[in-house]
């Protein structure tokens, strides 16, 4: 924990710096007649998160936050099974909307979570794979006419269908 | 007189069957959702906004206040026979509502947690219908100076009152300011703080995908990692006699609890940012310090359960009075239901009650109606809840992903946004395992497309002296306040510091 506060801190740190020079693309100054220039308000923001990444690693320095006392580390090898695991599955689940649509994306989820993460019974999982798209497809698509991705052509025909049921 | 005229008005409003329907959707799914471990009245409300477009906005107003009720009842029910707070605003009814159903009194807890919150919900109810239209009457005489000091009075509440790291929560308010403010620059119309040229953030970053990110994804995985999916439920068998005696009970050993955690939560929940935690958190140690019987606390007393139970509810209606008065949330949550009121097309603030008076006191008026619903559901399906609380991690926790991801979509409509969902939701995991709180994150997000602006046109009336936060008779007081409260935890540290040398020369 004690050497992720400070990695943390310098990302943190590193990022209000990015946001700083992002902001000099407008004016950070005070024009008279006009206010602060349009850089300002972000500029003078991310200069205070840097100051406060500042103080966090003088915290650290001294020992006095909690992290920076921990000699546990920030992720045990359970945790980081789970975060691979449980991350990357959203990671796949939104990178597979743009190919096979939200709702077959959600599916593969919905199986690989239940199922394979979840180890419940073939049946359970396969009545959540296929109920919970139907059910959210009909609930956006038909009562709230809202379209979400459906991903490649491909899956025209499929949805096709679908939309026959609807209108 | 007339502001019985209005409630009578807002009663028949909150009547109608489509309000009531959401009344009874809302509070079923609050209660669930507070009663789930890892889930709070913010998740709720956050996963579930994009999909409340499909009703008029005083009904999806109304759904998601109930949301946020019955949340704070059933918050107690995982506290007490799971022995995990379901939110953070039930914390404190663990340290009495657990060792009770240990000792094989789940019901007589359960039965305390609902009666006094209904007490509390009640009682906050009429202190907020009286308290409103006084002070959105005296908030309609603001000007810029004066909204900007009272949103830095918002952030300074967070650094002040907060509790946590002070230099982790100012880098949690600036960095929720710098990504409101991303996007084009209302001044000049050119593009501002456009991440590595990609053209999706030209349209801002949406307050949803960030409190998506932050309470969907971040905090489910939170929840995962720390409780590696192993809760155990206690067993809880109730019955209609046995309920009667336990509402006996509780008025003869909870009421003082009930009384405290209604007044003071209240006060509490109105200040910004501060909500119904805190709220209930207080009053748990109030009724404590000022109960005769003070050791039993901690080892089941029913006076331990009612005070954060009718306190966390009185704190939830508390914090809709900043929100709708002021414009300034005084909860995440509420500042959740606040960008949703900007969506909806509705200004939260002075001139909501002027403007829109039917929308205000309808909202009002449901709150009376939702709070009477919250203690029926609660109390007729609490084998219910606690059945479905036996529901694998495993089936829960895929939901939770696939609705935040699918509500997100939705409501942006841009893969660019749900993909920062992701990101936002793995920083917030790692973020909050360093301690960094992320509320005033989501708080800073939904204020930043406020506080900009009313920095700028305060600045511009003063030809760029800061002074006018300073000099004028309701934004001045507000700002002493603001530079009091960003500074306590300095006077505070110095005098720790004092107090340990003059001990060590003693």
């Amino acid at each position: 924990m004690r050497r992720g506060e400070i990695v943390t801190a310098f990302i943190l740190a590193a990022l209000s710096i990015y946001m700083m020079w992002k902001s000099t693309e407008l004016d950070i100054g005070y024009a008279t007649g006009v206010g602060p220039g349009g850089g300002s308000w972000p500029f003078w923001l991310s200069a205070v998160m840097l100051i406060c990444t500042g103080c966090i690693a003088y915290n650290w320095a001294r020992r006095s936050s909690p992290p920076s006392q921990s000699d546990e580390p920030v992720l045990d090898a359970e945790g980081l099974r789970m975060l691979i695991q449980v991350g990357g599955g959203i990671i796949g689940f939104v990178g597979l909307t743009s190919i096979i649509s939200i709702y077959g994306a959600m599916a593969l989820f919905l199986f690989y979570y239940v199922r394979i993460l979840g180890r419940h019974s073939l049946a359970l999982s396969l009545a959540i794979t296929l109920l919970t798209p139907t059910i959210f497809f009909f609930f956006f698509e038909g009562l709230m006419r809202i379209t979400l991705p459906k991903g490649l052509s491909f899956t025209d025909p499929f949805f096709n269908v679908l939309y026959d049921l609807i209108y | 007189m007339e502001i019985l005229g209005l409630l009578s008005d807002g009663l028949l409003l909150a009547l109608q069957p489509i309000n009531v329907g959401m009344i009874l959707i809302g509070v079923t799914i609050g209660l669930f959702i507070g009663a789930m471990p890892g889930l709070g009245s913010v998740n709720g409300v956050a996963i579930l906004l994009p999909i409340t477009f499909l009703v008029p906005p005083e009904s999806a107003i109304i759904f998601l206040a109930a949301i946020y009720y019955g949340a704070m009842y059933g918050g107690a029910i995982s506290s007490i026979t799971l022995g995990i707070p379901g939110a953070s605003t039930a914390v404190a009814t663990t340290f009495d509502g657990r060792p009770l159903a240990l000792q094989g009194r789940a019901s007589l807890a359960l039965v305390t947690a609902a009666l006094a919150s209904f007490v509390g919900g009640t009682i906050s109810v009429i202190l907020f219908t009286l308290f409103a239209p006084l002070l959105a009457s005296v908030a309609l005489s603001f000007g810029p100076p004066e909204i900007f000091a009272l949103m830095l009075l918002a952030f300074a509440t967070f650094v002040g009152l907060g509790g946590d790291d002070i230099p982790k929560t100012v880098l949690s308010i600036c960095l929720g300011l710098v990504l409101a403010s991303v996007g084009f620059d209302e001044i000049s119309g050119e593009p501002r703080l456009v991440f590595f040229d990609i053209s999706g953030f030209l349209h801002g970053i949406n307050f949803l995908v960030l409190a998506i990110g932050v309470y969907g994804i971040g905090e489910m995985m939170w929840t995962i990692d720390t409780t590696r999916g192993k809760i155990t439920t206690t067993e809880s068998r109730m019955t209609l006699r046995g309920a009667i005696a336990d509402a006996g009970e509780f008025l003869r050993r909870a009421w003082r609890g009930t009384a405290i955690g209604s007044s003071l939560g209240f006060f509490v929940g109105i200040l910004p940012a501060a909500g119904a935690t805190p709220g209930s958190l207080m009053s748990y140690g109030v009724a404590k310090m000022l109960a005769r019987d003070g050791n039993e606390y901690g080892k089941g007393h029913p006076d331990g359960v009612a005070a954060p139970e009718a306190a966390n509810n009185s704190a939830s209606t508390g914090s809709m009075l900043p929100m709708l008065t002021l414009g300034i949330p005084g909860s995440p949550t509420t500042a959740i239901l606040l960008g949703g009121m900007v969506i909806w097309g509705l200004t939260p603030g002075p001139r909501l009650f002027t403007d829109q008076p039917e929308f205000v006191w309808g909202l009002i008026g449901s709150f009376y109606i939702s709070n009477f619903f919250a203690l029926v559901i609660n109390l007729s399906f609490i084998p219910l809840f606690i059945w479905m609380l036996r529901m694998p991690f495993t089936i829960l926790a895929p939901m939770i992903f696939v609705l935040s991801i699918v509500g997100g979509s939705a409501a942006t409509k841009d893969m660019h946004d749900v993909w920062l969902i992701v990101i936002f939701g793995l920083a917030a995991f790692f973020l909050r395992k360093f301690d960094y709180p992320l509320a005033p994150a989501v708080l800073a997000i939904v204020l930043g497309p406020i506080a900009e602006p009313t920095l700028r046109q305060s600045l511009l009336l003063s030809s760029g002296d800061p002074m006018i936060f300073l000099n004028r008779p309701i934004a001045g007081p507000i700002t002493v306040i603001a530079i009091i409260l960003i500074f306590m935890p300095l006077l505070k540290m110095v005098r720790n510091r004092m107090r340990q040398q003059s001990e060590k020369t003693a």
